[in-house]
């Protein structure tokens, strides 16, 4: 029998019935229509499908919908305030950041999260911080610059 | 399409500048639009059934229960998609591989596919399917499955290259030689000869999104596919094919592609999902599992092989011999050969050979994965390099200098090199800081060459000017990591508009010309080719437009800085005319103005690379760090640098993983036992430290530009120069990839004793 959920998405309040058994990502993506977090593996092995739940990095594939009843949840299709893209967003163009751009917004949620608990990390804390996602086009290099580059730009902000 | 010398002399304007990538804001946003993020009205979920056993036969397959139950909208077997190869042996593995006919030949192989108004349900119905298999003996190991006795998988394989034809069926493909000189003799002036054996396991693309395509088949006979590929339009026609439709009637548009590698260059559950929509009469959504990607789809092969160099002591190499043994997975192809032709082209040797054996095994099918098949006999022939080095008391870099392919040096494959790039990468590496940088305890350094022959292909690109004058530009050549971009430069510097004039859309199967897949870094090179191609056609137009509204002849205008500019002393006073201007006199000067292209881009320069890596080998655990780590190749040029780097540190870290941890794991059930990134574990940030580049550029005379493919070269010396640092760090030598710390930690116990 489906669940009525209420919660709050990007700022928006929403309501959805899911199953019981269905993933966050499911709902997200089937439901609601907000396919920016992907699907990589359905294990929380690759970060694909990274959002922030009350403030904490979650892999949605790994939480039920039916968890969401009155929680806060930023997704990538909220990370930009209008026309105006997030740093890190900015960053990660102009670094080059992505090839495929498949895993991007796991990556985007993920920093975005570092970044608020440790503005100011070093290398290996980007390293550490993002291990948690995958990808496979890129050898990292080019994200951990671009994550690098929208710290220091958000704490000269 | 030579070099245009002029255009390499004078500065380019924009060609070689990092702009930003087109597709960026959808991408960072979250808009960009993947396999399986497309939906059509009443779609229906379709799910695989996969065969749990390594080898079986299909005795019989009941549908019965799983098409009663309420909400299955069809089932399909092998008996939907009838066989109509008409005697094409390569379409029928396809079409065998996409769904079992009589026997399972991998754990994983699709047996039958079913379409249902939502998961539960489909997943139901894969519960309800029987099948009644005979479990028969399996073979996952190449060099098992070429003993005699071993069990066989088809009984019309006869083994290509032996005269006269063998009467028995076996698993072994094809043996194919390649080479000159006379290696026996070569051996005999050898003062060191180096002998080995190596062995490499089987590893996957790993690409990050999974295969998904969604198939809507019209009660008319046309239909719509909208697919992640590397390929729209080659799996158009192979779909078409095995479907019985004409072409035309079916038109694939390529999403967004979330990583191929290779792996998406042929088709898998696409034509299943056509089949369910063809017999549901509505749209059907196929997304595969992970487990199912790591199961059922193209990994590369494994391999068994021998090496044997011999050497002067001043450092010639007399003669050099490989065989390869590489398993093809279930169906066979010539992975070995792809092998054999790579394995010496770095080098100029008087005397060399190599043999390749394909196999078949009960495994996937195995599928291109970037510079495929070249890797595994990179490490084999740079441990070995190494070795004959370390054995006449030579620096690695010099041995391989003396060695190296050059300017006219007859490749081991067969073609005369042209300008190359082996020697200058060799060069730069010498004489790189890295080279020189001090080690730490535990550490030691390696080096490795890499060759890819790259590939040119049929391409086809539109360039239209629109009535404001800004441009649209079609290609069919999808792009898997930025090379829209590069396209749009290349219009831009060839109209003299600013980039952000320039749009390039990948065009799907029903509005341009065939292209081949993306494959062989044929991309950017040759969609570049042709959009250059394209641009010139264009601006001849515009010329003949501005002539007309000029009322002057043709060759009194020229083409300068994105305006047609009257040329002689009577045009003093006629100000140039932008593209703009023309264009918005189209209707009255003959019409829209476009350029086309439709060609063979052929004369795709070969690439060479050489890497350098500094490993760190903890004695305790055998687990290995990779702490520095720099790619030199060369790029003919670099259209758009920051992608071209992407492109060496990319396959840099895939051969990292590969080298060090990545590895398909089959239990002695033949069933793979780590479909899933836990277990099959690719590299994460935390594991690798930033990768240095440096990109060379000697030119590739066949593009106007120079360009050479940068996608694939990258991942074929880190194995060696990983093997090799190794070596250098702890004193152990590795013969088997993946070097995951419990071989190491093998080895160094084994060197204690």
């Amino acid at each position: 029998m489906a669940v009525l959920v209420k919660t709050t998405i990007n700022g928006d309040s929403v309501e959805y019935a899911c199953q019981p058994d269905e993933s966050l990502l499911d709902v997200l993506r089937n439901r609601l229509g907000l396919t920016g977090a992907k699907e990589g593996c359905g294990t929380g092995d690759c970060g694909a499908c990274s959002v922030i739940v009350d403030g904490r990095l979650t892999c949605s594939c790994l939480v039920l919908g039916a968890e969401m009843e009155g929680r806060t949840l930023e997704t990538i299709e909220g990370m930009a305030d209008g026309d105006k893209l997030h740093l890190l967003q900015q960053q990660f163009i102009d670094h080059a950041a992505l090839q495929c751009g498949i895993c991007t917004p796991g990556f985007l949620i993920a920093a975005k999260a570092l970044l608020e608990k440790n503005p100011d990390p070093t290398e290996e804390e980007i390293r550490f911080g993002l291990a948690g996602n995958l990808c496979r086009c890129t050898g990292y290099d080019k994200i951990v610059r671009a994550v690098q580059a929208a710290a220091k730009e958000m704490r000269g902000a | 399409m030579p070099l245009d010398t002029s255009l390499v002399r004078k500065p380019f304007k924009v060609i070689g500048t990092r702009v930003r990538r087109p597709d960026g804001i959808d991408k960072v946003t979250g808009r960009a639009k993947y396999g399986a993020d497309a939906f059509a009205p009443g779609q229906l979920v379709g799910l695989v059934l996969r065969s749990p056993h390594a080898h079986a036969r299909i005795k019989k397959i009941d549908t019965s229960k799983a098409e009663k139950l309420p909400g299955v909208k069809a089932v399909v077997t092998a008996a939907d998609l009838p066989d109509l190869t008409a005697g094409d042996r390569g379409l029928r593995d396809t079409l065998e591989n996409c769904m079992a006919r009589t026997k399972a030949l991998y754990d994983g192989h699709a047996v039958a596919a079913v379409a249902a108004v939502d998961m539960h349900t489909a997943k139901q119905a894969l519960k309800l399917i029987k099948v009644d298999y005979q479990v028969l003996p399996h073979v996952t190991d190449p060099d098992e499955a070429l003993k005699p006795n071993a069990p066989l998988l088809h009984d019309d394989i006869f083994t290509e290259g032996i005269e006269p034809k063998p009467v028995k069926p076996s698993n072994f493909i094809k043996i194919a030689e390649y080479g000159h000189g006379d290696v026996e003799a070569g051996f005999k002036e050898a003062d060191v000869i180096i002998e080995k054996s190596y062995k490499t396991e089987q590893t996957h693309q790993g690409y990050i999104e999974p295969h998904a395509c969604l198939a809507s088949v019209s009660p008319d006979g046309t239909a719509e596919l909208w697919v992640t590929t590397q390929g729209p339009f080659v799996y158009r026609n192979t779909c078409a094919a095995l479907l019985g439709m004409d072409i035309n009637k079916l038109r694939v548009t390529s999403s967004e592609i979330g990583g191929g590698f290779g792996g998406k260059t042929h088709v898998w559950a696409e034509p299943v999902a056509l089949a369910l929509s063809r017999k549901a009469n509505r749209p059907v959504k196929v997304v595969m599992t992970r487990d199912e990607v790591f199961r059922a789809t193209g990994p590369t092969s494994s391999a068994s092989m021998d090496i044997k160099i011999g050497a002067r002591k001043d450092g010639t190499v007399t003669a050099a011999f490989a065989e390869l043994r590489y398993q093809n997975g279930a169906f066979p192809f010539t992975w070995a050969e792809f092998g054999a032709m790579t394995a010496w082209a770095c080098y100029d040797f008087k005397n060399v050979k190599s043999v390749s054996k394909d196999v078949v095994v009960n495994r996937p099918k195995c599928a291109a994965y970037r510079a495929p098949s070249a890797p595994i006999a990179a490490f084999a022939v740079e441990s070995t390099m190494d070795q004959v080095a370390q054995a006449i008391g030579m620096d690695p870099i010099e041995f391989r200098i003396k060695n190296a392919a050059k300017e006219g040096t007859k490749s081991s494959y067969g073609p005369v090199y042209g300008p190359i790039g082996i020697g200058p990468t060799l060069e730069a590496a010498k004489n790189h800081p890295h080279m020189k940088a001090p080690l730490g305890p535990n550490q030691g350094r390696g080096m490795a060459c890499g060759f890819w022959f790259n590939f040119g292909g049929q391409t086809c690109v539109d360039v239209n000017v629109t009535p404001d004058g800004s441009v649209t530009v079609a290609v069919g050549t999808v792009d898997v990591g930025g090379s829209r971009a590069s396209l749009a430069l290349a219009v831009a510097e060839e109209l003299g508009v600013p980039y952000d004039q320039v749009r390039v859309i990948v065009a799907d199967t029903s509005s341009l010309g065939h292209n081949d897949m993306t494959d062989g870094s044929r991309g950017t090179f040759s969609s570049s080719m042709a959009a250059v191609d394209a641009t010139r056609k264009a601006v001849q137009t515009l010329r003949e437009r501005a002539a007309k509204i000029w009322e002057i002849p043709v060759d009194e205008v020229e083409w300068m800085d994105g305006h047609a500019h009257a040329v002689g002393e009577k045009h003093g006073n006629k100000a140039p005319l932008s593209v703009k201007e023309i264009s918005a006199q189209a209707a009255n000067t003959g019409g829209p103005i476009a350029g086309h292209s439709e060609i063979v881009a052929d004369g795709a320069g070969v690439s060479f690379a050489t890497h350098i890596c500094d490993a760190e080998v903890d004695p305790e655990t055998g687990r290995t760090t990779i702490k520095r780590y720099t790619v030199i190749q060369d790029a003919g040029k670099a259209m758009h640098p920051s992608y071209v780097e992407g492109q060496y540190q990319g396959g840099a870290a895939q051969g990292i993983g590969w080298a060090l941890n990545e590895e398909y794991v089959y239990g002695k059930d033949g069933r793979l036992q780590n479909p899933g990134f836990l277990d099959y574990r690719i590299p994460v940030c935390s594991d690798l430290p930033m990768i240095d580049t440096q990109i060379l550029e000697i030119p590739n005379p066949n593009h106007p530009y120079g360009v050479r493919g940068v996608g694939e070269t990258s991942i074929v010396p880190p194995l060696g120069a990983i093997a090799n640092a190794i070596s250098n760090a702890a004193g152990v030598r590795l013969n088997h990839i993946p070097m995951s710390p419990p071989r190491v930690l093998k080895a160094l116990k084994a060197k204690k004793k």
